[in-house]
């Protein structure tokens, strides 16, 4: 197999991950308007439980479900008692705009500093329930093991859930027009509060998803996922931060293409990229490389 | 019966709405008239929770208005179109319409409202998979009443549904407000810069200027009265 096409192949599962953390960056955003630094905090809280959860009943299984289930209440809990009185003391001045943003970097801070307390600093291993070798197609092994399989699919399988509910459902139209014009949800009926909590936790609880798929390559430590919340947000910005396609497909192209970059260039150039297309989308192209002229769209 | 009491909003350092009282019957159609800043948008807003009463009282029938948030005074019966067509434009045509009655859940009901509105308004029942983007002006403000109807409300607040419309526009729209007031018994606070359109369909009217009611009565008077429109009506 040519090192091209392996090196793609690898770019998949990577690109499915920034994915999920691209989804969970615009949920909030469109939500609340507020890029959450804490993202990454939230994750690594998570993805700790569902190793504490698999330390003691051995089950990956019960394991990368409570890190999805505490993703959620800790997502919830956020807007509730952070997010919420916070904006509502800020009103609609500028402040309302910067306050929300520096309190997502503190409680960054907060989580990774609790999760040090509660862990350590050092990297742990966090189990899988597949092979992380990879597999073998026609004698020949390419780069992508039943793991990355897993979570291509459990990555695709979250979008899905996520689009349908947002497309097929009520609460799903609710999160829609309450993330477009919160004045006329309100008119219409929709407690616009209650929406954005649920926002948030969709979000914590595809954070708590991509930490528990990503740790088994990258090992677990306080700040292990910061990186991918940059490379979340630069697959979020890539596609346009209002679309959730947008941002699935931004971070599947982050993905190939950091893939491409850390084959041929070598590790310590990722993140230069991913800097480098995230200034460049900001400067060139606001709205992103997918999203349309106005890039709200879901 | 709704009954408003001196009531009172700022907005900043301006008071937008200045001890404003009137009655309106159940049933009936009051027309607020007033030119651009004379408080009627503030009054429509206060009446709807979106922006908050400095002082004063208003209750429609035993419904206190300013003690609940928006979200549930439409549940109250309450359906507020605010200015601007206010639809929104990233939603569907048929979605917009079914925003409107998702808080009824799954009541059955919600089916013969929809088709009731898509009597009522036959253009968007042929345009309900398009964006409301691609709607025409006055499609978009037969969106906005009909995403309010969809509540099903007893009172329906009205904020100049004819601004920026093309005159036949604007009568289609005061005919169909008038028709189904007559028929459902909806009790309509109507308030409008376009003083001719609007009184033409009201019972009753007030006069706003800077805030402050500085006349009242029944509609055709107002209208006849040469003195008021000089001053405040502008024809």
């Amino acid at each position: 197999m040519s090192t091209l096409l392996s090196t793609l192949i690898m770019g998949l599962s990577l690109g499915a991950i920034y994915s999920l953390m691209a989804v969970a960056l615009i949920l909030v955003w469109r939500s609340t308007r507020v890029v959450n630094f804490a993202q990454a905090g939230q994750a690594v809280l998570s993805t700790y439980i569902g190793l504490e959860i698999h330390r003691m009943t051995g089950s990956y299984w019960l394991a990368i479900l409570l890190s999805i289930i505490f993703g959620g209440v800790l997502g919830g809990l956020i807007d509730l008692a952070l997010v919420r009185p916070l904006l509502r003391r800020a009103g609609s001045g500028p402040e309302a705009a910067v306050a929300p943003v520096i309190a997502t970097l503190g409680l960054l801070a907060v989580l990774q500093g609790v999760s040090g307390m509660l862990w350590g600093g050092e990297l742990i291993n966090f189990p899988s329930a597949f092979s992380t070798a990879g597999l073998s197609i026609g004698g020949s092994k390419i780069p992508f093991s039943a793991f990355d399989l897993f979570t291509v699919g459990a990555s695709l399988a979250v979008m899905l859930a996520f689009s349908f509910i947002f497309q097929r459902t009520g609460l799903g139209l609710s999160m829609r027009a309450a993330a477009f014009s919160p004045e006329v949800a309100q008119l219409a009926g929709v407690r616009t509060g209650r929406v954005r909590t649920i926002g948030w936790s969709f979000a914590g609880a595809a954070g708590g998803l991509a930490g528990v798929l990503i740790t088994p390559t990258t090992f677990l430590a306080p700040n292990s996922l910061d990186l991918l919340l940059v490379f979340g947000f630069t697959a979020a910005v890539v596609g346009g931060l209002e679309s959730m396609i947008g941002g699935a497909l931004g971070g599947l192209a982050l993905g190939f293409g950091l893939a491409l970059v850390l084959q041929y260039a070598g590790s310590s150039y990722t993140f230069m990229t991913a800097f480098v297309v995230l200034l460049a989308v900001l400067l060139l192209r606001p709205q992103g490389l997918i999203g349309k002229r106005s890039g709200r769209r879901v | 019966m709704l009954r408003i009491d001196s009531l009172t909003t700022d907005h900043g350092q301006v008071r937008a709405v200045d001890r404003v009282s009137f009655r309106a019957e159940v049933g009936s159609c009051t027309a607020v008239i007033g030119a651009n800043g004379a408080g009627k948008s503030s009054l429509l807003r206060t009446l709807s929770g979106l922006v908050k009463a400095t002082s004063g009282s208003a209750s429609w029938g035993d419904v206190d208005l300013l003690k609940l948030p928006t979200s549930e005074i439409v549940r109250h019966g309450v359906a507020h179109v605010p200015e601007g067509r206010s639809v929104i434009a990233e939603l569907s045509v048929e979605e917009n319409l079914t925003l409107g009655a998702l808080w009824r859940g799954k009541d059955p009901d919600v089916a013969v409202t929809k088709s009731e509105v898509l009597d009522l308004f036959p253009r968007l029942g042929e345009r309900l998979k398009q964006g409301a983007d691609s709607l025409s002006g006055g499609e978009r403000q037969m969106l906005a009443i009909g995403r309010a109807l969809m509540a099903r409300p007893k009172l329906l607040l009205l904020d100049e549904p004819s601004l920026g419309l093309a005159p036949i526009v604007i009568e289609q729209i005061f005919h169909t407000i008038d028709t189904m007031r007559k028929a459902t018994g909806l009790t309509v606070v109507l308030v409008e810069q376009n003083a001719v359109s609007a009184l033409g369909i009201a019972n009753h009217a007030i006069v706003l200027s800077l805030g402050k009611i500085v006349a009242s009565g029944e509609a055709n008077a107002i209208a006849s009265d040469e003195s008021l429109r000089h001053a405040y009506l502008g024809y």
